[in-house]
């Protein structure tokens, strides 16, 4: 009896610890999870109790790091290796678990911390090619010695931070899932802009394409998809002089036939509404004599945020503004002499080749009349609580098989191949490291030269008066036409030919207008020497920033922010005055009239209170969807046309055969798509009403930010009253917006504005962890403080000093 | 002191001390070898170390969050599904911590029964 009570109370306590100690389903393991020696308890930490005084190995000399109010970290240190030593370890202090959850994310690595539901995602990055572009990145950063020194400086620096952890410091986000972090390594860094080239230069439509014309044909694509939009507004103004490039030669069209396949499932592309605004106006044209710059990167909207603000100083460069956890150097921002900021260029860098495989194994593909031999990557997925999954991707010469007979492919011996210039490798981080320390326009220029991807339209303006944009990047040179669509993978004709060479790049500096501005729209006007393929260019916010700029004489401060925070609905106005007299003429109800009523008086704008927005939106989207629907209800991976060729066709071609609603026994014009449209959303309207007692904007599109992991709601902030939308200046959306704003003005030092949807801090323990949050959202911005040297206390909360240390 | 109380005092101090150096299952620890060192009878086997260490985790915890505005304990209630009440979220912390060393102090104690 003795024997069987201690067996069983044996058992029990064995029992209490494993449950305790063990992450079951989505609950953490409780014990660790909530024990004021080793849980989260322990993450109920501000950073202004951080340790004054940290050794860290390695370094030549203290750096200072002082702290403003915004926790933002001003390092100062005696030289570049120290420095980016300094950067790794106090980025990895606030962000540790965000930059591996990221890296995690670009390597395909998510199964590990989450489980089996991550698999699909991994297998595609892997297929991809993201981890070989990492490796490609690497080889070429290798061949330079000092950013190989400078990448192993800040690994080192991140490094001894984690290994400065006990299990009860690690960040709330481990515990939770349960795991610890891992060593970084310079591969790391590699892979983070791998995440940056995808989710900037990922996007391609080539195989949806394709499928719609083998359905429809080539005359119905170019109506829906054209190369140029009759509105272009472009990048570089239109009425640049080619000249310079007279010897540019674009890629002659081939005498050869396209494959032409139906794929049924492509992969998981990333949000097309990644994208940005920048601009800079001339010193003629600024209030005060001074080169002015701005810049809003649009991304997704995640805590902790994507940005983490720093100013990082040695004796020869003084430099600010925002980086990536992970990346060496600021990426967005200014020095004592220039500043900088960029918008995704959105070219088309990503084409498919069709693989014809000799057999089944997968070993030799046909290309030039010949059997060419394969290679093959051999990816290791590992599952937590699962045995790992291996994924054989073939690669040949144009890229990974993406689609294969094992993943969405069109069965045995076809494979469809990716060209991306994502894979090019490149020296993006020589690039961000020059530009941190450029002095005038031709240091910039120097600087911008050996950037690859993710192509940008980078900005620049100096302290001397200039403004410039380049978009820098690799960029094929294509035949009119090269790309759209799948391709012959065997046929070397088909192959990128050439490059554009780097000096043939668009670029403007000191346009005559006085301006320069970015706002991914068409790069150029069709008299660029090359080709250019319109791969989902926006037309609405570079239009009103344009002509916002050609306004008026002179410009301040008060105008850049209005600007930032400017939430004219160009499309609206320019759809709704065809769609409201079509439905005056109708019957409505009386909420109908009501609602018809509220839009007729909306002056187009944004804003939060406002009742119109909702309204408008509601009636677009429905008739977005009713005159797409033979594209929607296809079984085929299709994709609808651009926002500003839909509108030009219903305004256009109100009785073109697309207009039709394919179910219904009628034949509809545009004008009956409105009447349809405007009664179904009337109804979603009502439904949204009684739901949320108003239909303003602000309530109905309640914008949020969500934590990086799948936005936890006790982590992400939700219902910001800010305004805008999508191809709206201010373009915040549900969950996508401007992640940086930043205003700077070139005096000497430059005065800056800058502000982001988050905290400095990756801790939700921490009150800096989303700090910033309501000032973004009232369109508001803080001062940054540009120390000139590093014994100012104005402003500064507490100090840290990384002291060289030998053991 | 009766045992109990002993057993309580003993259970805290000890189930303190180990937790700096070893990581939460400290309290099983102390909770086992209270139950060991200072056997108890009936229901108080269980309570008296329960009551210890609950008392124990809320009261440290209190302690780390009070510092810091309860910011990140509002966001764990949220997380757990106890509607951001930082008070339940102490009670559930005591009430894990409390199960782990009552359920050792049981083991604690028949350790005992078994050498005697």
């Amino acid at each position: 009896m003795k024997i069987f009570k201690f067996g069983l109370s044996l058992v029990l306590a064995i029992a209490t610890f494993y449950a305790l100690n063990t992450k079951l389903g989505s609950l953490p393991p409780l014990g660790k999870f909530l024990s004021p020696n080793q849980g989260v308890w322990q993450n109920e930490i501000t950073e202004s109790d951080s340790h004054p005084e940290i050794n860290l190995k390695g370094l030549t000399a203290p750096v200072t790091v002082k702290y403003d109010e915004h926790l933002i970290p001003h390092v100062f240190a005696e030289n570049k290796k120290d420095l980016y030593r300094a950067q790794g370890y106090i980025t990895a202090q606030h962000r540790l678990w965000q930059m591996e959850f990221q890296t995690h994310a670009a390597a395909g690595r998510l199964s590990e911390i989450v489980g089996e539901v991550a698999l699909n995602y991994d297998r595609t990055e892997r297929r991809r090619g993201m981890v070989y572009g990492a490796e490609q990145k690497l080889k070429n950063w290798e061949t330079d010695q000092e950013v190989i020194d400078y990448v192993d400086a800040y690994a080192d620096g991140v490094n001894q931070y984690i290994n400065s952890l006990k299990p009860s410091d690690f960040p709330v986000e481990y515990k939770l899932l349960d795991y610890s972090p891992e060593e970084w390594t310079r591969k790391k860094t590699a892979l983070l802009l791998m995440y940056m080239t995808k989710m900037l230069a990922g996007e391609d439509s080539d195989l949806e394409y394709t499928n719609f014309l083998k359905k429809y044909g080539k005359e119905r694509f170019d109506l829906l998809y054209p190369d140029f939009f009759d509105a272009n507004d472009p990048v570089i103004p239109a009425e640049t002089d080619w000249s310079i490039m007279e010897n540019a030669i674009q890629t002659p069209i081939p005498d050869s036939e396209m494959p032409l396949d139906y794929v049924k499932e492509t992969i998981e592309k990333p949000n097309p509404n990644n994208g940005s605004n920048n601009w800079a106006v001339s010193p003629e044209k600024s209030y005060s004599g001074n080169a002015i710059l701005a810049n809003d990167p649009h991304l997704g909207l995640n805590l902790p945020s994507i940005w983490f603000a720093m100013q990082l100083s040695t004796p020869e460069q003084n430099t600010f503004g925002v980086t990536l956890p992970g990346a060496l150097g600021i990426v967005i921002g200014f020095n004592e002499h220039i500043a900088w900021g960029m918008t995704n260029a959105t070219r088309d860098v990503i084409d498919w080749y069709k693989i014809e495989f000799e057999d089944q194994t997968n070993s030799h593909y046909k290309y030039d009349n010949a059997w060419k031999a394969t290679t093959k990557r051999l990816e290791e997925i590992k599952i937590r609580g699962k045995e790992t999954f291996l994924d054989t991707v073939t690669y040949t010469h144009h890229g990974p098989v993406t689609y294969d007979a094992s993943f969405k492919g069109n069965g045995e011996k076809i494979g469809y191949a990716m060209r991306w210039t994502g894979h090019l490798g490149g020296q993006n981080q020589r690039t961000l490291l020059d530009l941190n320390t450029s002095k005038n326009y031709d240091d910039y220029k120097n600087a911008i030269k050996s950037f690859v991807a993710p192509a940008q339209n980078v900005i620049f303006a100096s302290t001397e008066g200039d403004i410039a944009l380049w978009i820098q990047g690799k960029f094929p040179n294509k035949w009119k036409g090269q790309g759209k669509f799948l391709m012959d993978g065997s046929n070397p004709e088909h192959d990128w030919q050439s490059y554009i060479p780097q000096e043939h790049n668009a670029h403007t500096k000191n346009p005559e207008r006085g301006f320069v501005s970015s706002a991914n729209q068409h790069p150029v006007d069709e008299s660029y020497p090359y080709y250019v393929f319109n791969d989902g260019y926006e037309t609405y916010r570079n239009r009103v920033i344009n002509n916002f700029f050609r306004s008026k004489d002179k410009f301040d401060i008060q105008d850049f922010k209005d600007l930032h925070n400017n939430n004219f609905n160009l499309q609206a106005s320019e759809l709704l005055p065809f769609m409201i007299p079509v439905v005056e003429k109708a019957e409505l109800s009386s909420f109908e009239q009501e609602m018809l009523n509220k839009v007729k008086s909306w002056k187009y704008n944004n804003d939060i209170d406002e009742v119109g927005p909702t309204i408008w939106q509601s009636w677009y989207n429905t008739l977005v969807d009713i005159t797409w629907d033979e594209i929607e209800n296809d079984s085929l991976a299709l994709e609808y046309p651009f926002k500003y060729q839909t509108i030009y066709l219903l305004k256009n071609s109100p009785n073109d055969k697309f207009m039709d609603i394919v179910e219904t026994p009628e034949v509809e014009s545009a004008n009956d798509l409105f009447l349809i449209a405007f009664k179904e959303a009337a109804q979603k309207l009502k439904e949204l009403e009684n739901k949320n007692g108003t239909l303003d904007w602000g309530n109905s599109k309640a914008t949020y930010i969500g934590h990086l992991l799948q936005a936890l709601p006790a982590f992400s902030r939700f219902d910001l009253p800010i305004g805008g939308f999508y191809s709206i200046v201010n373009a915040t959306a549900k969950n996508h917006g401007p992640s940086w704003r930043m205003i700077v003005e070139m005096t000497s030092p430059p005065t800056a504005l800058g502000v982001y949807p988050g905290g400095q801090s990756g801790n939700p323990g921490s009150k800096f962890y989303d700090d910033m949050v309501d000032t973004w959202a009232s369109g508001n911005y803080f001062k940054l403080n540009f120390m000139q040297e590093k014994n100012q206390t104005d402003g500064i909360i507490f100090s840290q000093t990384l002291n060289p240390s030998n053991e | 002191m009766n045992k109990n109380a002993k057993n309580f005092v003993f259970t805290l101090i000890l189930a303190y001390v180990l937790s700096l150096y070893l990581p939460w299952w400290s309290v099983m620890l102390a909770g086992l070898i209270s139950g060991f060192v200072i056997p108890l009878k009936k229901g108080a086997v269980f309570f008296v170390p329960f009551l210890a260490i609950a008392l124990l985790w809320i009261v440290q915890s209190y302690m780390l969050s009070n510092t810091n505005d309860f910011i990140l304990a509002k966001k764990i209630a949220t997380l757990l599904m106890l509607k951001g009440n930082t008070t339940l979220l102490l009670l559930v912390t005591g009430l894990v911590g409390g199960l782990a060393s009552g359920i050792s102090g049981i083991l604690g104690k028949q350790c005992y029964l078994l050498k005697k």
